[in-house]
């Protein structure tokens, strides 16, 4: 049931994305280009879907689990360090200048572009680097246990 | 704001939002998609086959759209090969590092109300918009 749910939801997603717009790069750098022919329809995907996930999450949190799972694996950490400023930052300037995100990456996989298979091996081989990087640094092994947890 | 396409986006988000909350609802686990992809990539990592499923999912979308007479457009991306790979490793590397992307900082934990989601979703946001800023209006690409 876990498999078929995450399925589903990976569906649902997918469905969002596309009727959105957001799987064509051209339109996220749209959003992005400010000083140009702007068009602000990314803002309005981000605030329809918080506008679904802020009181579903309220609901979520106060359930006590989840209903194929053990429990619910919330995101643990909450302080704002250098990883989270560099990573978001270097996300930031890829982002700007292709207009994929990771979602919409994978998601454009089914158009069988070459070009697109290009970009998520070479996303692929940037998430490995940072993971052999992670790996190299010497760091206690407790922060080292928290530094693997993603936020999402 | 020629292509402003206020009634599909507020549709496709609230799906968006739909699949996050039924994902943790579900399955406990948080929509981010780079953690998601990050932890089927991972050597050491268990728990693969609900991430493999989800992504499963987000290719076969387009696909049985397509089935229905909804052809996916191709997307449109840069002509230079370089730019793609050179983008293709930052957004990777940076969204491992920073712990999540535009689903699970922007969406997912922007919605739990985490002062580290809200600051990754301003920084990444900023961070593109002076990139496209100073490729398209300083370069002229």
């Amino acid at each position: 049931m876990l498999m078929t749910a995450s399925l589903l939801c990976g569906l649902v997603f997918g469905a969002g994305l596309l009727i959105s717009g957001m799987v064509q790069p051209t339109k996220v750098l749209a959003f992005l280009d400010i000083f140009g022919a702007w068009d602000p329809s990314l803002a309005i995907v981000m605030i329809a879907a918080l506008t679904v996930s802020i009181p579903g999450f309220m609901l979520a949190k106060r359930r006590s689990r989840p209903l194929f799972a053990a429990k619910s694996l919330w995101p643990t950490k909450s302080k704002i360090d250098q990883p989270l400023i560099l990573g978001a930052t270097l996300f930031g300037i890829g982002w700007g200048l292709v207009g994929l995100c990771p979602g919409p990456a994978l998601e454009s996989l089914a158009t069988l572009s070459p070009r697109l298979f290009v970009f998520v091996a070479s996303m692929s081989g940037g998430m490995l680097l940072e993971s052999i990087w992670r790996r190299s640094r010497p760091l206690p092994q407790r922060e080292r246990d928290l530094a693997n947890v993603a936020d999402g | 704001m020629a292509h402003f396409t206020p009634i599909s986006a507020a549709i496709g988000g609230g799906l968006i939002g739909l699949s996050a909350v039924m994902l943790m609802l579900l399955t406990g686990r948080i929509a981010g998609i780079s953690g998601i992809f990050g932890g089927v990539l991972d050597f050491s990592g268990d728990d693969k086959g609900w991430r493999i499923a989800f992504i499963a999912g987000l290719i076969l979308a387009p696909l049985i759209a397509g089935v229905m007479g909804h052809q996916m457009p191709s997307p449109g991306m840069p002509a230079s090969w370089s730019i793609i790979i050179i983008a293709g490793l930052l957004v990777g590397f940076g969204t491992r590092l920073g712990g999540g992307c535009t689903s699970g900082h922007g969406i997912c934990g922007v919605a739990r109300l985490s002062s580290r989601s809200v600051a990754a979703t301003a920084i990444f946001m900023l961070a593109a918009i002076a990139t496209v800023a100073i490729t398209r209006h300083v370069f002229g690409v």
